[in-house]
């Protein structure tokens, strides 16, 4: 047991690069296993909470364009949606590092791109974006109409509008579909290092590790039944926290009605 | 290929790009693309019917079968499908190994596992040693195509289960006023009604699960990807007759190409089916049809 | 699974005997993208050193011989789980994999790894710079204890481009393979230095497989006698004769 919490202090953060420099090469313990693995979901909660956060800004900023009546607005949101959903996000993280490997030939600025850090979550917010933004134009185009009507009789027009009716709305018809959007989200950091970016330093994320130890131990029935575990639990965390603030956005109802996870799954 | 292919170097860049896209690797590479699409024939029927069972299961008023229902649904549903296709095939084969062994060889008095070795005798290898490779190869293919259909399977049922939920509860309480058994009730009023609902959901999946193909590698099915790679990496004149130098920009942009073009013909496709389905149905959108006819 | 499509190659040489005993058709696992070792040719066939060396041991083994290719990942446990017979994939011989695996005598001298850099960087301080190599070799295991910044890659071609597009300082891989991406390509180099890791590659097999295993011992030692194998060495340029 002590050894086990030795074993935490060495490696818990080891994904970040603190701990112990060097991986374990034998001797391989469940606890070492635990402990890794567990570090590296440090990565995949990073790239889902941080692509989630950007990408709801940029999803409503691509809904409010796609319903746009402006044809210069209208096009260029159509095409962002079409392009990033329409694409498997394997090639889009292999397209990525490839762009951003040629950037750093024009200005050292921007060095930091083609590190996962950055490169890789900038293609997670981006498509995150996508795949929301066409969730919001979908909840957007089922607003009552009353409740359109409704509002302009009480003289509320332009931004008063938007932000007291247009977007409460929005949100709460597209809670359900947004929360499986989230879920995918999670799901999708898996394959940061999988696909171009490269890890540095051994530092990668849950997957990584699992796929070390399935490597090291030439037994793949250990490590990624562990990373399994991890997951349900992270998305049975996001199901919560979505939960919550869909109780938030219905509070006026009383008694919030339940999150569905509707049928319509979009991603 | 053609005739004029025998000296590569000599030739014009048009003919060199004719032999070139024509030999051997590129025909693996053209009938992966046959490979992917029947992957995807084969596998969205399985799942549906997966996604049936499971939607059933969890709908069943005996609770084991509901627990399994449910716990099929979000355990798949809660687990990235990267992390199942790394460890699943080898599983599913040892598994199905490990019953042909039990069933054909109850003599057998050495242990399994040997250490990290998985022994079963002769008679239980999956396929025979001795079968031919297409034999292999369609093996593969199977253990692929069932994995992806467990995996969408189980969203399939989550999107099923919603779309029975969602048919309305009136229809089911007079069909029993009618008299019918609960069997009688779920094949010919609860089935029917369900499809319309489930339909956005499922038209969303099958966008998924063409998406989804690039990570057919993991199950040890060389496509697109695989041979986009391959292809793309720099060709070294030492091992081939076309030497060339990065091009997986250019290869990986054709895949990119393939993808849009491939998901906006069934967005279209399923555009029109769901116009079709909702025609003459009491729901908003076949509302909105007849206002405007 | 991984039971590639690919080439079937059938050796019909010495069928009879080959169908005598356990063995009908020995299957070998390689990956297929390791030149000069094994690669695919132009008509997507395995091709290379360990083409023409496995099918000249099957041949002096009286085996019934098929190639088969597999992703570098994964190749190790589908070998255990018996999706082939052997692995005949550039794979050196460590004490890490001894313990899971048997391997045949080597069949290449050790091979020394070395650094592939850009053109004009000779001067590299290779303790202190970025290197690249592919996920889970020897050579990731290297870098990784030296202490230098290690980034990995999940193949060798991507570990090249990250060099060239200035990513990485260094690529650390086997010389066999690194020498002719330098040959071909003016714009990069090799450091003087070199690494001696591995124990030279050997034929990867099943524990429980002693027969095959001195089988194949066998064939291998008669290709070093008669210096067929030091023929195969000097053709396909994999670092020393026996």
């Amino acid at each position: 047991m002590d050894s086990c919490l030795q074993t935490i202090g060495d490696y818990g953060l080891r994904a970040l690069g603190y701990g112990e420099r060097l991986l374990p090469r034998s001797d391989f313990t469940l606890c070492q296993q635990f402990t890794l693995i567990g570090s590296g979901m440090l990565w995949n909660i990073y790239f889902g909470v941080f692509a989630l956060l950007a990408g709801f800004v940029l999803a409503v900023a691509v809904a409010m364009g796609k319903a746009s009546s402006n044809r210069l607005v209208r096009k260029p949101s159509e095409w962002f949606i079409f392009l990033f959903r329409g694409s498997p996000l394997f090639i889009q993280f292999f397209f990525a590092y490839f762009f951003f490997l040629s950037l750093k030939g024009v200005s050292p600025i921007f060095d930091a791109f083609s590190s996962a850090w950055l490169g890789a979550l900038i293609v997670l917010f981006l498509n995150t974006a996508a795949y929301s933004g066409e969730i919001f134009f979908g909840a957007l185009k089922s607003i009552p109409k009353g409740d359109m009507e409704a509002a302009d009789a009480y003289g509320l027009s332009g931004y008063a509008k938007f932000r007291r009716i247009t977007f409460p709305t929005m949100m709460r018809l597209a809670w359900p579909a947004y929360t499986n959007e989230a879920i995918f989200l999670f799901h999708a950091t898996a394959l940061v290092f999988f696909s171009g970016f490269p890890a540095r330093q051994q530092r990668g994320d849950a997957l990584y590790y699992a796929n070390y130890f399935a490597d090291k131990t030439f037994n793949p029935f250990v490590p990624y039944p562990i990373l399994a575990g991890y997951f349900i639990l992270l998305t049975l965390v996001v199901i919560l926290s979505m939960g919550a603030i869909n109780r938030r956005l219905n509070r006026h109802l009383g008694k919030a009605p339940k999150l569905k996870i509707r049928p319509t799954l979009i991603r | 290929m053609f005739s004029f292919c025998t000296d590569p170097s000599t030739l014009e860049t048009y003919q060199w790009f004719a032999c070139y896209f024509t030999t051997g690797k590129h025909a693996n590479f053209y009938w992966a693309f046959v490979t992917v699409l029947l992957l995807l024939a084969v596998t969205a029927p399985t799942s549906l019917a997966m996604g049936f069972g499971g939607a059933s299961a969890a709908r069943s008023r005996i609770a084991p079968v509901r627990w399994l229902g449910h716990g099929y649904i979000s355990v798949v549903r809660g687990v990235p499908d990267i992390a199942f296709f790394l460890f699943f095939v080898i599983a599913l084969d040892q598994g199905l190994e490990f019953l042909r062994h039990s069933a054909l060889c109850p003599d057998w008095d050495q242990p399994i596992r040997q250490g990290n070795d998985f022994i079963v005798c002769d008679a239980a290898k999956l396929p025979l040693g001795n079968a031919p490779q297409w034999v292999h190869e369609v093996y593969g293919f199977a253990l692929a195509v069932f994995t992806f259909a467990i995996v969408f399977g189980a969203f399939a049922a989550n999107v099923l289960y919603g779309a029975m939920q969602a048919v309305p509860r009136a229809q089911l309480e007079t069909a029993e006023a009618y008299g019918m058994t609960h069997r009688q009730t779920f094949w010919r009023i609860l089935v029917p009604q369900m499809w319309v609902y489930a339909l956005p959901g499922l038209s969303n999946l099958w966008m998924v699960l063409i998406k989804a193909t690039p990570l057919l590698f993991l199950l040890g099915v060389e496509d697109i990807v695989y041979w986009a790679r391959e292809l793309g990496g720099t060709a070294n004149p030492r091992f081939t007759d076309y030497p060339h130098g990065d091009w997986r920009m250019w290869y990986f942009l054709f895949l990119l190409v393939f993808y849009l073009a491939f998901t906006r013909v069934s967005e279209v496709v399923l555009e029109r089916l769901m116009n079709r389905l909702t025609h003459g149905q009491a729901t908003t959108g076949g509302e909105a049809q007849r206002k405007a006819a | 699974m991984n039971k590639l499509i690919l080439s079937t190659a059938l050796l019909a040489i010495g069928a009879g005997a080959a169908f005598a005993d356990g063995h009908s058709v020995v299957r070998l696992g390689t990956e297929g993208a390791y030149p000069p070792f094994n690669f695919l040719n132009d008509a997507g066939e395995v091709d290379g050193f360990e083409r023409e060396l496995g099918d000249e041991l099957c041949a002096r083994a009286e085996l019934t011989c098929e190639w088969v290719t597999n992703e570098w990942d994964s190749i190790i446990p589908n070998l255990v789980s018996g999706n082939y017979d052997a692995i005949i994939a550039g794979m050196s011989i460590t004490a890490e994999r001894d313990e899971v695996i048997d391997f045949t005598q080597n069949y290449t001298q050790p091979d020394p790894s070395s650094y592939l850099v850009a053109a004009g960087n000779e001067g590299l301080n290779v303790e202190t710079a970025v290197i690249a190599a592919q996920t889970n070799t020897i050579q990731a295991s290297f870098v990784a204890e030296m202490g230098a910044t290690l980034l990995e890659f999940a193949s060798p071609e991507e570990s090249v481009a990250a060099v060239k597009a200035g990513e990485a300082d260094a690529v650390l891989a086997d010389d066999s393979f690194l020498a002719p991406i330098v040959e071909a390509d003016a714009e990069l180099a090799k450091l003087e230095r070199e690494e001696l890791i591995g124990g030279g590659i050997g034929m990867g097999l099943r524990e429980s497989d002693g027969e095959l295993k001195a089988k194949m011992d066998a064939a291998i030692s008669s290709m070093k006698a008669d210096g067929s194998l030091n023929a195969l060495i000097e053709k396909w340029e994999v670092g020393a004769k026996f």
